[in-house]
């Protein structure tokens, strides 16, 4: 063991570059040709195929996989784009084993489903390595369109309204565009700076500007947007953070871990990134997860996953808690957190045990901890916005919002269930109604 | 993107993409379901005489597998239309009316006599069909009442029918070959005398697909007994290509159009038998065992490989492989390749070793540590090693370059060319010499 794993507090660098190489080289390697055709040898090419059905975006997946099949990558590339114009990013963090592949008629017969994720890695990344961006415009329209936020469901959108022959000016936040693929995403997830390739290969449609450092609420506002745009898409994902209901958050080594992932993937290298000896993360999501099992990767020597609900509640599906587990996350469940102490710095955390429905058994425990994660669910964060339902914009299957011209998609609604491909989804599917609505 | 507009004999289609006279083109249901999914013409199942003939109750199908059950050969006892003529008429007619820009072919089976001929063909004129496709290939039930098969074998029959029936139609006449013949070159020469406009092949090939060992009788089995089928599927392409070619290379049947079934299952096969003549394609069973919307890869994958290869129209690619199909006495035995055994690729399942070390000419080694090498000295360049290997492109044949020593035979590799011809060995060559 590396004695750098033993210090006390965040320190970085707790581990040899060699280590960090391993640690964040790609979750699943990709598929080499001959692997990619003995995959597809095994789909069945259902009819009404239940891995489409599942599918946010409704890619023809037994038809892409027959493209493998005879030889035609770049055709089954298509398939997936013309769908999906984020596939590559989603054939790496789509959570398939809830989605496609939970109902490939494989997995159910078999306990081995169709690798649909990987083939669809294979097929996009052999298009993408093409010379040519695969899609061309619509003549230019003369219409314009606001969109705000450059994550998946934002640039999925502008996409389509580009193809349509709309001009569109992307708002961000950021510094640079993915939203979440490229600030909240485990790296492990997206190596070689994929999801920045990612952007770059989606722009080249044409017909897009991004304009950075453009926050609305700050930099913008939606009623001069109105004005100034044909339509707007809102797509700006849940900027703010949950507050955790304990005492005591406020010592040092206490962040949120969308905060801690987001440093972790812009740090220039690994070993630069602070990561505490005794990690706790609160939560039971994919960014629990994420933050989890990445401090780990970064050195910490004992990482604790704390969720207040049982394991079957848990948003991080099945996979990603055993891949927690693999890579030595203890998760513990039924717990909530009551109070952080330390001096200055946490030093340790107390939870009480909870049933399901949060009743609290009375039952106290503590960790020790150098750094506490929260990931405990995000709010939107910004104001002035259309009608709000439950804590995200309101908006219609279609996209669309209260405001007149003003469409909605992503993690910023209630629609999905906060994937990048539900926030594609919606993006594609608010640009067509867009374009409907203007080509009336 | 491509082109795949065909024009066959005059009968246009958005793709050269056919459903062959079977079952999936037996009644309005399917065939509109079909063009939905973007077939580009079908040959309607077979029409005969009323009273209208009549199936078993029993199996219709045998089937052979490979691994993971896929399906590799199909039989079937099935016969030509079990429904009214009328009715198929009145569909064929509805059909075409709302899809003219597809191809609509209806099969024809009546009785070796011109007036059934005569009759069916008004009817079917009616329909405002695009061309009839004659059945002279089906090997079994109806060759035994001296149809299908039974004409398609005796190619004074082919001829004469084909007269009579191009003396009482306007109509483009396509002539379903039988494979089940010793040479596809005579159907098709009497094809041609009579006045086709193209030849169609493979129908299906006489076959029992297995055996049921509890009750002795061949599969299917209809109450204890079986009979032949018609063989399908993608076991029977190999065949069926080198039908299509033979009459594809044959002088005197240039110009002969044809339209070629057998066994085609995705893009590939179709460009396969495009490339050695075949001016569209039929497909029947791989549409049986994944559905019609199979056309989308084939689709996709044709226009994909033509605008690869900057091929614009599907007219360029038709006989392209043509002048490439030679005699075995003309194949350059000056031409010397060798095996090459990727290691990175290789898996070490030895199966390469066992094929070569037990049935060929010993010229793969193994080391105690499973690496497999190929010994040129003795290695033949047979290419069993690379169709055995489970490894696509793992095991290559490189040829070896002119003035390079062949070290099985220690001779050098002449850069010209020379057959069998002219081989010493060969006594009629000795003789021509002398």
């Amino acid at each position: 063991m590396a004695s750098g794993e033993l210090v006390q507090g965040l320190v970085a660098g707790r581990l040899s570059s060699e280590a960090y190489d391993e640690n964040f080289s790609d979750l699943h390697a990709p598929l080499d040709a001959h692997e990619a055709l003995v995959a597809a040898d095994r789909c069945y090419f259902c009819y009404d195929a239940p891995c489409v059905t599942a599918c946010p975006t409704d890619i023809d997946i037994p038809l892409f996989i027959r493209q493998i099949a005879t030889g035609t990558a770049d055709a089954a590339g298509m398939t997936i784009f013309s769908q999906n114009i984020m596939g590559g990013m989603c054939a790496r963090v789509c959570p398939t084993e809830t989605l496609c592949e939970e109902t490939c008629v494989r997995e159910v017969a078999e306990g081995k489903p169709v690798q649909i994720g990987q083939l669809q890695r294979f097929a996009t990344d052999h298009l993408m390595a093409q010379s040519a961006h695969p899609f061309s415009r619509a003549a230019e329209t003369g219409r314009r369109i606001a969109v705000v936020g450059a994550g998946p469901a934002g640039l999925a959108c502008a996409h389509r309204l580009a193809m349509h022959g709309h001009s569109v000016v992307v708002y961000d936040a950021n510094a640079k565009a993915g939203g979440l693929n490229e600030y909240g995403i485990a790296s492990y997830k997206t190596v070689d700076s994929f999801a920045k390739r990612e952007v770059a290969w989606l722009l080249e449609i044409g017909g897009i500007t991004i304009e950075h450092d453009k926050k609305l609420g700050r930099d913008l506002n939606l009623t001069d947007l109105t004005e100034r745009f044909d339509a707007v898409f809102l797509a700006i994902g849940l900027a703010g953070v949950n507050a955790l209901g304990a005492s005591g958050q406020g010592k040092a080594g206490v962040r949120d871990a969308v905060d801690f992932i987001a440093e972790l993937r812009q740090a220039e290298t690994y070993s630069q990134v602070p990561v505490g000896r005794d990690v706790v993360v609160i939560g039971g999501g994919m960014t629990a997860v994420d933050a989890a099992v990445q401090a780990k990767l970064l050195g910490a020597l004992n990482v604790t996953l704390v969720y207040r609900r049982s394991r079957d509640r848990m948003n991080a599906s099945r996979f990603e808690q055993d891949l927690a587990a693999a890579k030595g996350v203890r998760i513990i469940t039924n717990a909530a957190p009551v109070e952080i102490s330390g001096n200055g710095a946490v030093e340790a955390i107390s939870f009480e045990y909870m049933d399901d429905d949060l009743t609290p058994m009375g039952e106290v425990f503590t960790l020790s901890a150098d750094q506490v994660l929260t990931a405990i669910g995000q709010t939107l964060g910004a104001t002035e916005l259309p009608s709000i339902t439950r804590g995200r914009i309101a908006v219609s299957p279609d996209g669309r919002t209260s405001v007149a011209n003003v469409w909605a998609g992503g993690d910023c609604t209630g629609l999905g269930d906060d994937l990048t491909v539900t926030a594609v989804a919606q993006g594609r599917d608010a640009a067509e109604d867009i374009h409907r609505a203007l080509s009336a | 993107m491509a082109n795949l507009q065909a024009d066959f004999i005059g009968i246009k289609s958005p793709n050269p993409f056919w459903l062959a006279s079977a079952p999936p083109t037996d009644k309005e249901y399917n065939v509109r379901r079909a063009f939905e999914a973007g077939w580009g013409g079908v040959v309607w199942k077979t029409l005969g005489l009323d009273p209208h003939i009549v199936n078993v109750n029993g199996p219709r199908y045998g089937a052979i597998w490979g691994a993971d059950r896929r399906l590799l050969g199909l039989n079937n006892i099935e016969l030509i239309t079990d429904r009214p003529l009328e009715v198929n008429l009145q569909e064929i007619k509805s059909v075409k009316r709302d899809y003219p820009d597809r191809a609509m072919v209806v099969s024809l089976m009546v009785p070796c006599e011109e007036d059934p001929w005569k009759f069916i063909l008004g009817k079917v004129e009616d329909t405002g069909a695009d061309g009839v496709e004659l059945n002279f290939g089906c090997p079994h039930g109806m060759s035994e009442r001296g149809m299908g098969s039974a004409v398609g074998q005796v190619p004074e029959y082919i001829e004469m029918v084909t007269r009579w029936v191009k003396s009482h139609t306007r109509m483009p006449v396509i002539v379903k070959l039988t494979p089940n013949i010793a040479d596809i070159r005579k159907p098709a020469a009497a094809a041609n005398a009579g006045g086709a406009d193209a030849v169609s092949l493979i129908n299906t090939i006489n076959s029992i697909t297995s055996v049921n060992l509890d009750h002795f009788a061949p599969e299917p089995m209809i109450g204890n007994k079986g009979a032949h089928g018609g063989y399908c599927g993608p076991a029977v392409k190999p065949i069926a290509l080198n039908m299509v070619a033979e009459i594809s290379r044959t002088p005197e049947l240039q110009g002969l159009p044809i339209s070629g079934i057998g066994g085609v299952t995705t893009w590939r096969d179709a460009a396969e038998f495009i490339t050695l003549g075949a001016g569209n394609v039929q497909v029947c069973t791989a549409a049986m065992t994944y559905g019609f919307k199979i056309v989308q890869e084939m689709i996709s994958g044709l226009s994909q490989y033509m605008d690869e290869k900057s091929f614009t129209s599907v007219d360029q690619l038709i006989g392209r492989a043509v002048p490439n199909i030679s005699d075995w006495q003309h194949l350059n035995l000056n031409y010397v390749a060798k095996a090459k055994i990727n290691q990175d690729l290789c898996i070490q399942c030895g199966r390469c070793y066992a094929a070569c070390e037990d049935t060929s000419h010993q010229a793969i080694s193994m080391s105690n540590d499973r690496v497999f090498a190929v010994k040129d000295d003795e290695c033949v360049a047979c290419n069993l090693c690379v169709n055995v290997c489970p490894v696509e492109a793992c095991i290559t044949l490189e040829p070896m370059a002119a003035g390079a020593v062949d070290p099985r035979t220690g001779k050098v590799v002449d850069p010209t060319y020379a057959n069998w011809t002219t081989h010493p060995n060969n006594p009629a060559a000795m003789a021509a010499a002398e």
